[in-house]
């Protein structure tokens, strides 16, 4: 089991509280897929994502995004089981899904940099390490049921 | 993984966007990697890594002097970063990970200072750029 100390725990839901999950998520995701164009290969069936613009204004990427990161919320509010949380998801993306479990932290990655940019002076040094933490936690447990 | 025209202008634009302020990014890249990557801080047991220390701000330095000059020559990386390529393979020895975490840092940086230079378009440009130099930095190591 993970231990999150207590200022972690408070460093995690501070930004949370102060975040749009729907503008987040899909920020991220659509992040992801510009950063990396590699990982387009999991949405063939999503449409348009010939470019930049294309990518940033195409609604399933932004509902997705939002699914996405709400999903992170359950994470958020179960930190002391986020293994249990996952397990179920872990399945669906490693027998249904097929995603190599290394877009998860490059997910991860790219959320704490979108984090960075919304917060500012306030996503400080601190911040960040709860934040990398979470992400390498949640991209861990998704991992943990694949076979 | 090869730095197209587009990438080269955009890590032009991002440096010297950032201009003067290359040292004290370079600081505070080092002070969030030791934060949160503390393996990262392993290969400075000399080093007083306390904040605001005046080796980690020095070094920072450093760091961002050899982006900005990567950056300057980004048509040859290789042979820009060449005395630096050696230094690492021969006496630093840094684990080829670490660029890695170095680079999540310094987007992270220009992330919170200035979220409206790093769109997404910049963003993979910088990420780009940034393995290109940790490539160059291992490319000697064996």
């Amino acid at each position: 089991m993970v231990h999150w100390s207590a200022e972690e725990k408070q460093l995690i839901a501070s930004v949370w509280a102060k975040v749009n999950v729907e503008e987040c998520g899909a920020e991220a995701l659509a992040r992801l897929l510009i950063v990396y164009p590699w990982t387009q290969r999991f949405f063939d069936n999503f449409g348009n994502l010939s470019s930049p613009t294309a990518i940033i204004g195409n609604p399933k990427v932004r509902a997705h995004g939002k699914k996405v990161l709400t999903s992170f919320g359950d994470a958020i509010k179960n930190l002391d089981n986020i293994k249990g949380t996952y397990s179920k998801l872990s399945e669906l993306h490693c027998d249904k899904l097929h995603v190599d479990p290394e877009n998860f932290r490059l997910l991860g990655d790219i959320l704490v940099i979108v984090l960075a940019s919304h917060f500012g002076r306030d996503f400080t040094p601190s911040c960040q390490f709860a934040w990398q933490k979470l992400v390498g936690v949640v991209a861990h447990a998704l991992a943990r049921k694949y076979h | 993984m090869v730095l197209h025209a587009n990438d080269k202008s955009n890590v032009k634009a991002v440096f010297g966007k950032i201009g003067g302020q290359a040292e004290e990014y370079g600081a505070e890249t080092l002070e969030r990697m030791f934060a949160t990557y503390p393996q990262t801080k392993t290969y400075f047991p000399h080093f007083d890594l306390g904040k605001g220390s005046a080796q980690v701000k020095g070094h920072g330095k450093k760091v961002a002097a050899a982006l900005v000059e990567a950056a300057n020559n980004v048509d040859d990386i290789a042979g820009a970063l060449s005395k630096l390529s050696d230094l690492h393979a021969q006496k630093l020895r840094v684990d080829p990970v670490n660029f890695k975490l170095l680079g999540q840092c310094f987007l992270v940086v220009v992330a919170s200072h200035n979220p409206s230079l790093l769109t997404p378009e910049v963003h993979a440009s910088l990420d780009k750029f940034l393995c290109a130099v940790g490539t160059v930095l291992t490319a000697k190591y064996r």
